[in-house]
C-alpha cells in the first residue's frame, strides 16, 4: 500500500461510559489517554439513547488537559448547521487548537419526534445533507481570515470588514449567509472525523473528512476501503495523503498479559453486533497494531473502544501503547499542539484570502 | 417586632460586548475571543463571589449600509460551550448563556443546559432572548418567519417544554417519556439527560416591554433590564413584582438585576475625568458619525465629527443597519440632538458623547458602594449586572475595591454558602412532578 509508514501511527480512544455525566470521570479519561500520548479521544453522541452533550463534555475537559484532541460526535440533521460549526469553532477555541468534529446524522423517526420538524428519512439523503453541513461549516470557518481583527486607532476599524465574507451557502435543505459569528479558530478547520464504514457515508467522508474510521475486521478488509476512499477523495480533488483513516475496534483487553481467546484467529477481531470487537491481551493488541500498520500498511492508525472505560484504557496506554513505543512505533511525547499537528495535517489555506499568506 | 433583615445585594458580571460600550482602543484591551480572558474575567467575578457570569450571544454580524460593522468589537465564541469550559477553571459562580429561543429548538436546548448544570454542578443559567428579523433568519434553517406578536408565545412555550424536559426523568434516575403539542411545538419522546442538579437551571429573560415583564413574572428566575434612574427603577420594580402574585409566585422568586456600568476614581473628580475619557474612547468620531446616520438613516460620511450636526431632518430607513433593533422616533432624537448641539455649542461627537449611554455609578468605591446598596435597599434592583468596558481586566478594580466595602455594610455575602446558583440567588428548588 501507499505512504502510511513514515507518516506516523496515529491513535485514538473513545471515552465513552455508560450512564456517566459527572465530568470527572470524563476528564481522568482523557488524561488517561493524553498520558500515553495518543491523537484524539471521542465521545459518541445521538439523540436517540441517554447521555450528556458530547461536544460540552469535551469543552468541560479542554482546560484540564493539554495537548490531546477532543473529538466529540455533532449530528447534523435536526441541528443548525449555523450553531454547530459555532460550537465547534468554539471548542477550538478553548482548547486552544484540539477540537475535532464527528459528523453524524439522526435516521430515526424516534429521533425526529423529539424535534417535531422534519420526518425520519433516508440515510442517502442525510448523509447528502451531512456533506453540506460539512461544506458550510468550512466556508463558515474561513469566513473569517485570520488577520481580519486589525484593531486600527487611525480609521477607528476593529476589523478589516473586507476580510470577513457572506457565505451565501445554499443547499438541498438549507441556506446560511454568513459570516459566521466566532472568528476563524486556531487550526483554521477544526478536524473533520467521519465513520465511512456503510457506503451512504463513504462519500461525504471521501469529500470532506479529514480523518475517516473503518470498522473492518481485517487488515484486507480495512486496506480495500482505505483505497476507495483515497480514490474516491482523489476524485474530488483532494490529495489523499490530507486523508487519514483509521480503523475502529471495540477492545476488551481481558484479564492476563497474552489472554488471546481460544479459536481468535490469533487474537485477531471478529465481527459482531456492535463492530469488529478484538478480545485478547494489551500486548497482542500491539502486535495486531503493528502488523496492520507497520507490516500490511493498510491503516494510518487505530480508534479503540474499550468495553470497560477505565480497566481497557489504562490497559491500552500501559500496556499496548507503552510496547509500542518501546518499539519505536509510536510517539512518546506530543511534539505539536494541535490536533492537526498530531495527524501531520497541514493548516488549511483560507479559501477567501486573495494572497496565500493565511495559511 | 422583628428586625427585617439587611436586603442581600445580588451580583452578576457580563462580558464585554461586541458593541461601543466596549472599549478595545485601549492598550489594556485584549482578546475577546481568547479562553484566557474569559478565564480572568469569570475568576475575578467569582473572587468577588459574584452569583453568575453572564454571555450575551450574537447570531449575525451587524450591518451597516450593506456592509459589515467594523467600528466595534465583533466576533465572539458559542456561549454554552464557553461556559462549559469555563466549568472547569471555576468551582461556584453560576454560568449564564443567553440562547435565542426563535433560533434554537427545545429538545437540543434543554439538553445543552441539562448538560451544562451536571457538568459544572449545578450553575447553569439561561437568559432567553427572542428574534423575528429576517436578517437574522438567514443563518438559519427556519428563515426569518416568527410574526413580532409571536416571539414571546414561542419563547414560554419553549420554556415550558424545557421544563417539561427536566422534569421527565425522575430524581431517583428513571426517565419518563413526555408528549408536547402546543402552538409551537409538537414533540414527544425521551429526555437523554436525568434530572440536573438543580432539577431547573436557572431562567432569565432579558427585556422591558409589557410583554416582556409579563413572560418575566409567568416564567423567569432573573430579570436583566435596563437602569435608570432611582425612581426608573423603583417603578418597574413594583410593576414587575406585582404581576408575580397572578402566577402563583412570590416576590422572592424573581430577581430584578439591571445591567449597569462603573467607574472608579480616588475622588468623585477624578472618577468623573475618567467617565468621560471612556465615553471618549466609546464615542470615536467614526462612531459618532454612525450614531448619527443610524438616526438620519442617510449616508452621512462627509460630515466632520468634530462639525455641526446636518439641517435637514431624518428620512427613516430602517433597512440601513440591519441586525441590532433600534426603536423609538428619529425625528424627535435628531431634533433633540440638534437642540443640545446648538444649546451648549457641542460638536456631532460631542453631543453623541453627552446624550448617549452615560455610565451609571461613577465615584469612588465608597460612594458607589452607597449607591448600590440605596438602589437595592429602596426596592430598585434586587442586584446588578456590571458590564465592564475592557477585556479582560474590567472587573478587577471593582472586585478589590467596592465589593469588600458592600461586605463591611453587611450587605454582600463573604463567601458561597451553597454550590448551586439557585442557592446564591435564594431561589427554591422547583419540584418536579415527583
Amino acid at each position: 500500500m501507499t505512504s502510511s509508514h513514515g507518516r506516523g501511527l496515529h491513535l485514538a480512544a473513545a471515552v465513552d461510559q455508560r450512564s456517566a455525566y459527572d465530568a470527572d470521570s470524563y476528564v481522568e479519561l482523557a488524561r488517561l489517554a493524553e498520558s500515553g500520548g495518543l491523537d484524539f479521544v471521542t465521545l459518541d453522541d445521538t439523540f436517540a439513547r441517554p447521555g450528556p452533550d458530547a461536544l460540552a463534555v469535551l469543552s468541560r475537559v479542554a482546560p484540564a488537559t493539554g495537548r490531546i484532541g477532543l473529538v466529540p460526535t455533532v449530528t447534523v440533521t435536526h441541528t443548525e448547521p449555523f450553531h454547530v460549526q459555532a460550537a465547534v469553532a468554539t471548542l477550538d477555541w478553548v482548547s486552544r487548537g484540539r477540537a475535532g468534529w464527528r459528523i453524524d446524522v439522526s435516521t430515526t423517526e424516534g429521533e425526529a419526534r423529539l424535534f417535531g420538524r422534519r420526518h425520519a428519512a433516508p440515510a442517502d439523503a442525510l448523509w447528502q445533507e451531512a456533506g453540506e453541513v460539512a461544506e458550510v461549516a468550512a466556508e463558515l470557518w474561513d469566513s473569517w481570515e485570520d488577520d481580519a481583527e486589525i484593531r486600527d486607532t487611525a480609521t477607528g476599524r476593529f476589523v478589516d470588514r473586507d476580510k470577513l465574507h457572506h457565505v451565501d451557502f445554499a443547499g438541498s435543505e438549507f441556506s446560511v449567509k454568513g459570516p459566521s459569528i466566532v472568528p476563524r479558530p486556531p487550526q483554521g478547520h477544526p478536524v473533520r472525523v467521519v465513520d465511512a464504514t456503510e457506503g451512504q457515508a463513504r462519500r461525504t467522508a471521501a469529500r470532506y473528512a479529514d480523518v475517516a474510521l473503518v470498522r473492518a475486521a481485517s487488515s484486507a478488509q480495512a486496506g480495500a476501503v482505505r483505497a476507495e476512499l483515497r480514490a474516491s477523495a482523489e476524485k474530488f480533488g483532494r490529495d489523499p495523503d490530507t486523508l487519514r483513516v483509521l480503523v475502529s475496534l471495540v477492545v476488551d483487553l481481558g484479564d492476563g498479559e497474552h489472554a488471546a481467546e481460544p479459536g481468535h484467529g490469533g487474537g485477531g477481531p471478529r465481527q459482531t453486533a456492535h463492530g469488529p470487537l478484538y478480545r485478547g491481551g494489551p500486548v497482542d493488541l500491539a502486535e495486531l497494531i503493528a502488523a496492520w500498520w507497520h507490516g500490511d500498511r493498510t491503516v494510518d492508525g487505530f480508534h479503540l473502544t474499550p468495553v470497560e472505560p477505565r480497566r481497557d484504557l489504562e490497559r491500552l496506554v500501559n500496556g499496548t501503547v507503552a510496547l509500542l513505543q518501546h518499539r519505536g512505533l509510536f510517539r512518546t511525547f506530543y511534539p505539536g499542539s494541535t490536533l492537526r499537528e498530531h495527524l501531520g495535517l497541514a493548516r488549511p489555506a483560507n479559501r477567501y484570502a486573495v494572497t496565500g499568506g493565511a495559511s | 417586632m422583628t428586625v427585617r433583615p439587611r436586603k442581600q445585594i445580588h451580583l452578576a458580571a457580563h462580558f464585554p460586548g461586541v458593541n461601543s460600550t466596549t472599549v478595545w482602543a485601549d492598550p489594556r484591551s485584549k482578546s475577546q475571543i481568547a479562553f484566557s480572558s474569559f478565564e480572568h474575567l469569570a475568576r475575578t467575578a467569582e473572587r468577588g463571589l459574584f452569583d453568575f457570569f453572564f454571555l450575551a450571544e450574537g447570531l449575525r454580524l451587524r450591518e451597516h449600509k450593506g456592509r459589515i460593522h467594523d467600528l466595534d468589537v465583533v466576533g465572539r465564541p458559542e456561549s454554552l460551550t464557553v461556559l462549559n469550559a469555563l466549568a472547569a477553571v471555576t468551582e461556584r459562580i453560576g454560568l449564564a448563556a443567553t440562547v435565542n429561543a426563535t433560533f434554537n429548538e427545545p429538545y437540543e436546548l434543554a439538553r445543552r443546559l441539562a448538560t451544562l448544570d451536571h457538568l459544572s454542578g449545578g450553575r447553569a443559567a439561561w437568559n432567553v432572548v427572542t428574534s423575528s428579523d429576517a436578517f437574522t433568519g438567514e443563518n438559519f434553517r427556519r428563515g426569518g418567519y416568527l410574526d413580532r406578536a409571536d416571539r414571546y408565545t414561542r419563547a414560554a412555550e419553549f420554556v415550558a417544554v424545557a421544563r417539561e424536559l427536566w422534569d421527565s426523568w425522575t430524581p431517583d434516575g428513571l426517565s419518563r417519556p413526555f408528549a408536547h403539542k402546543g402552538q409551537h411545538f409538537d414533540v414527544a419522546g425521551e429526555f437523554t439527560v436525568p434530572r440536573s442538579p438543580q432539577g431547573h437551571p436557572v431562567v432569565i429573560q432579558a427585556g422591558d416591554s409589557g410583554e416582556g415583564r409579563e413572560f418575566a413574572a409567568r416564567s423567569a428566575d432573573v430579570i436583566f433590564t435596563r437602569h435608570g434612574t432611582l425612581e426608573d427603577g423603583r417603578a418597574f420594580y413594583a410593576d414587575v413584582k406585582a404581576r408575580l402574585a397572578k402566577y402563583g409566585r412570590s416576590a422572592d422568586d424573581l430577581k430584578i438585576m439591571p445591567g449597569v456600568t462603573v467607574v472608579l476614581g480616588d475622588t468623585a473628580a477624578e472618577a468623573q475625568e475618567r467617565a468621560a475619557e471612556i465615553r471618549r474612547q466609546q464615542v470615536s468620531p467614526q462612531n459618532a458619525i454612525l450614531a448619527v446616520e443610524q438616526i438620519w438613516g442617510t449616508d452621512l460620511s462627509s460630515y466632520d465629527p468634530d462639525g455641526p450636526f446636518p439641517d435637514f431632518d431624518p428620512e427613516p430607513d430602517p433597512s440601513l443597519t440591519q441586525g441590532r433593533t433600534r426603536r423609538g422616533d428619529s425625528v424627535a432624537t435628531a431634533e433633540k440632538w440638534r437642540a443640545l448641539s446648538r444649546q451648549k455649542g457641542l460638536s456631532i461627537r460631542q453631543t453623541v458623547i453627552e446624550a448617549s449611554g452615560r455610565q451609571s455609578f461613577i465615584g469612588t468605591p465608597e460612594a458607589v458602594a452607597a449607591e448600590l446598596e440605596t438602589f437595592v435597599r429602596q426596592d430598585a434592583a434586587d442586584g446588578f449586572i456590571l458590564v465592564p468596558h475592557l477585556t479582560p481586566g474590567g472587573l478587577d478594580e471593582f472586585v478589590d475595591r467596592v465589593v469588600p466595602l458592600l461586605q463591611e455594610r453587611g450587605a454582600f455575602r463573604t463567601e458561597y454558602r451553597g454550590a448551586t446558583l439557585r442557592s446564591h440567588l435564594g431561589l427554591a428548588e422547583p419540584g418536579g412532578k415527583g
